[in-house]
């Protein structure tokens, strides 16, 4: 009964939570690219993409090499803050994806890339283990819960670090819940604490909705009203340097097209 | 020190060399992008000293509980002919190879309130390990430990029994001889070991954070709190990584005068 | 009876079975070459070395007897050990080491300390009590070793090569101490040792050990005068010919005759000293009865003399002086006459 509950809530969230549509550019390019393969794209692709993507992005790759089977694409998944790192100390990438606006900031800081674009949102869930041993469960009242009708202090709580762009989010909706002190462990990034959550070492832990969907039966998750206050922005760019600007011009389209918007959603991310 | 000077063989020099270069000049890279303006303010932040002093104790105690039980258990790997004594080295020196992530999964496993023992230790005594100081103290013991019982092993190994034989028949059990001849032999591996074990629980990160978490104060190591710097500011993670370095080297050049210093009373 | 061992054990190849005896205050000598198990033996009567079958008994308590179960371990046995490289604690004082025992056995510190001292200057090394063992000559560290296994007043002392490890000088001194020591020892000593001359000068009884096995057991004199075999013989110099005696002729298992001086019967070894043996450039003319043709074969400066290997129908060892061995310009393979006289010929049955 609870998981049910869980999911709706899950899909109400994800109803409520849609935004803008895609950007006009990638509509066009997607309307000029069903043929895209004939172009031929070689060569190898690098894609920097955020630990989250890792599921969708696959696809995305496998997807462009099947159309273009002279290319070989190739991802490094990993925190976007070092992998931001990784290419402002001149990493060889094409395209780089970012859990969050700062990282591709410091990326397009540094003139290493421009005209990144938004092409889906995060929002956090509060996960709980399968068994939920604190008995967390939202009111009976209509609506979506507070985290405070979640959360009490007494709980066991793991969040990101408010270093990685998680845990900016879950400082942003702790803060303006009351709850700034739940917290009993900052990690380091946002598998850690689905990893804590699905070990049941946790009473609960703020996640993304994606890595809850990824997770699978592993956890429970609610949705809560805060959320919305923070919910990552992921943006996508060319890189300047790319020794395979075309392919990744290629990647980028792909992701903004209608099949990476419903791979996202599939995924559980947001439309932006 | 004065015999064989200069007479160092090139295919020994060269490469002795560059294995100095290859250790050194990464240090000097953080010596050299330092921000030694804001090292000072770094140096008296609170979060900082906490997590400095969190850290060398925790190191500490971790070498102190390696040692009360690693050396027991090098003596039975070095010193007994129990059946399956290579399945059980090979068995102790997997916190050696295991990934620390892992191996703070595998502790929330056993120890986690839904692991094996602590599952028991929260029913019977309240008592739940995990996100706790004494729980940096276990992550770092079990990544550590392996350092020591490794030298301590090889130590025993390389000393001669027969030191036991003629304790033996002075009237010494073999506890008595444990304590009294073997032990003193030893030292200077236990020492060594010690240092190892010291070092790299300092250093411990993977195995830490999964099962003692990050929270400043109670289980925000250093190397923690660098790796958390280094997503936002790489310069405070450069300036947090040199106080670690340089703590760290005080310790270990001061322990080592205070050995040199026994070891030239004793010759 | 002090010490009664009956020992069986097996170590590789080598199986050991010797029974011994020991008198309070006899000193034994178990004589053999390297690998002849003699260090098996001392190990199973210290209690290192489980034996297979043994039982042995010290001042009628048992201390193994293993068809009844009995093993007592080292640590419980009242007895000294000294070994071949001394094994003195690195990292304890030389007093400290003295006093080891006693303070594993309960003794207080100071108690302890005393009689290490006294013990030290026993052996003559008063004031030395402060040093390491890695400051020590060999010798000191030999006679802190023995001051070690002494001060304890011990029921049984083991030594295993005590002097072997010491150079020639130090040896003749250590070894002439060594002897006053177990002559004021009380207990029952087996000291084991390849080197006859350890076995002579300190011992009252030597057992002739090889493979695990004795091959003959005695006095010294009993047994230099009289070895059993040819290892026996050449161990303390004797040159030892089997044959059969008729009358004071001896007719050699190996072929040729010795004349002897006294008259005897039956199967005999006919026994001759290497200080006996006379060789000539030249056929000799006169008095000596037993003149052989023989070929040097080998010879080993030894001392002042040359021990010389003679091959022939007659096999000799033949000490002659360093002097008469470079004027007669004697080389491996020179052929030579070997003369003795009947009276230097020892004559016992075997």
């Amino acid at each position: 009964m609870r998981r049910t509950a869980a999911l709706a809530v899950l899909l109400s969230l994800a109803g409520c939570g849609g935004g803008g549509g895609l950007t006009p550019a990638g509509e066009a390019e997607v309307a000029a690219d069903p043929t895209g393969g004939d172009e031929g794209l070689t060569g190898t692709l690098t894609v920097f993409a955020a630990a989250s993507l890792t599921d969708v992005f696959t696809g995305l790759g496998e997807r462009l090499e099947v159309e273009h089977p002279q290319l070989d694409v190739r991802f490094n998944f990993a925190g976007s803050s070092a992998l931001a790192q990784q290419i402002a100390q001149g990493a060889p990438a094409d395209v780089f994806a970012s859990a969050a606006e700062g990282p591709m900031a410091t990326v397009t800081d540094a003139g290493l890339a421009e005209d990144a674009e938004v092409f889906a949102r995060n929002p956090l869930v509060l996960a709980v283990p399968v068994d939920n041993p604190a008995g967390i469960e939202p009111p009976a009242t209509a609506g979506l819960p507070g985290l405070a009708d979640l959360l009490v202090p007494e709980h066991t709580v793991a969040v990101c670090a408010p270093e990685v762009p998680c845990g900016a989010a879950a400082a942003e909706v702790l803060g303006s819940a009351g709850l700034a002190d739940a917290p009993d462990t900052y990690d380091d990034d946002v598998r850690a604490v689905l990893t804590k959550v699905e070990l049941g070492e946790v009473d609960a832990g703020l996640v993304y909705v994606s890595d809850v969907r990824a997770a699978g039966d592993a956890v429970l998750a609610y949705a809560f009203r805060e959320s919305a206050r923070a919910v990552n922005a992921y943006p996508v760019a060319v890189l300047a340097d790319a020794p395979n600007a075309e392919a990744g011009r290629a990647f980028v389209d792909l992701v903004l097209s209608e099949e990476g918007r419903r791979a996202l959603t599939d995924a559980g991310f947001q439309q932006p | 020190m004065s015999r064989h000077r200069g007479g160092v063989p090139a295919p020994l020099l060269v490469p002795a060399l560059l294995a100095v270069a290859f250790l050194v000049l990464p240090l000097a890279g953080l010596l050299v992008r330092a921000p030694w303006p804001d090292l000072l303010p770094q140096l008296t932040t609170p979060a900082v000293g906490e997590a400095l002093r969190l850290s060398l104790v925790s190191a500490t105690l971790a070498t102190l509980v390696s040692l009360v039980l690693g050396v027991p258990l090098a003596w039975v790997l070095a010193r007994t002919r129990a059946r399956g004594r290579s399945l059980l080295r090979a068995l102790v020196t997997v916190p050696l190879v295991l990934p620390p992530v892992v191996g703070g999964v595998a502790l929330f496993l056993v120890l986690g309130r839904q692991g094996l023992l602590g599952r028991w230790l929260d029913e019977a005594f309240g008592v739940t390990v995990p996100f706790t100081t004494t729980a940096v103290v276990i992550a770092e013991t079990f990544v550590a430990m392996p350092f020591l019982v490794i030298s301590v092993e090889g130590a025993l190994r390389a000393a001669d029994v027969r030191f036991d034989d003629a304790a033996a028949t002075l009237g010494a059990d073999r506890w008595t001889t444990f304590r009294r001849v073997t032990l003193p032999l030893v030292a200077p591996g236990i020492a060594a070991g010690a240092v190892l074990c010291w070092a790299r629980a300092l250093g411990e990160f993977g195995a830490t954070i999964t099962f003692a978490g990050n929270f400043p104060g109670t289980t925000q190591t250093m190397p923690l709190a660098v790796y958390l710097a280094l997503q936002q500011e790489p310069e405070a993670a450069i300036v947090l990584s040199l106080v670690l370095l340089a703590v760290s080297l005080a310790t270990l050049l001061l322990l080592r005068d205070r050995w040199l210093g026994r070891a030239s009373v004793s010759a | 009876m002090s010490l009664a061992a009956e020992v069986r054990v097996r170590r590789g190849p080598l199986a050991v079975a010797l029974d011994l005896e020991v008198d309070d205050g006899g000193v034994l000598a178990v004589l053999g070459p390297n690998g002849a198990g003699k260090s098996t033996l001392l190990r199973v009567l210290a209690g290192l070395l489980e034996p297979d079958d043994a039982r042995v008994l010290v001042d009628g308590v048992v201390w193994d007897d293993v068809a009844a179960g009995v093993h007592l371990p080292a640590h419980r046995r009242p007895l000294g050990m000294v070994f071949q490289d001394h094994l003195l604690f690195p990292h304890l004082s030389v007093t400290e080491n003295v006093a080891f025992g006693l303070r594993c056995r309960g003794v207080r510190r100071a108690a302890a300390r005393a009689a290490a001292g006294e013990w030290l200057a026993r052996v003559g090394l008063d004031g030395l009590g402060d040093r390491r063992p890695g400051a020590l000559s060999g010798g000191q560290a030999q006679r802190v070793a023995l001051a070690r296994a002494l001060v304890g007043a011990p029921a049984l002392l083991l030594l295993d090569e005590p002097l072997s490890a010491l150079d020639a000088r130090t040896r003749l001194t250590v070894r002439a101490e060594l002897r006053r020591h177990l002559g004021e020892f009380a207990g029952s000593t087996v000291l084991v040792t390849h080197d006859p001359v350890d076995a002579m000068a300190l011992a009252d009884r030597v057992l002739v050990v090889e493979d695990g096995a004795v091959v003959q057991a005695g006095t010294p004199a009993d047994v230099s005068r009289h070895p059993r075999t040819d290892y026996v013989a050449r161990l303390v110099g004797l040159s030892l010919l089997p044959g059969v005696a008729s009358g004071r002729r001896v007719r050699l298992d190996g072929g040729g005759v010795v004349a002897v001086a006294e008259e005897a019967d039956g199967p005999v070894f006919a026994a001759v000293r290497p200080e006996s043996v006379a060789l000539f450039l030249s056929r000799p003319d006169g008095s000596p009865r037993n003149v052989w043709p023989v070929r040097l074969t080998g010879a080993t400066p030894h001392g002042a003399t040359v021990r010389c290997e003679l091959d022939g129908e007659v096999p000799l060892v033949a000490d002659v002086t360093a002097a008469a061995f470079a004027e007669m310009g004697l080389a491996p393979g020179a052929r030579v006459w070997a003369a003795v006289k009947a009276s230097e010929v020892a004559v016992y049955t075997r």
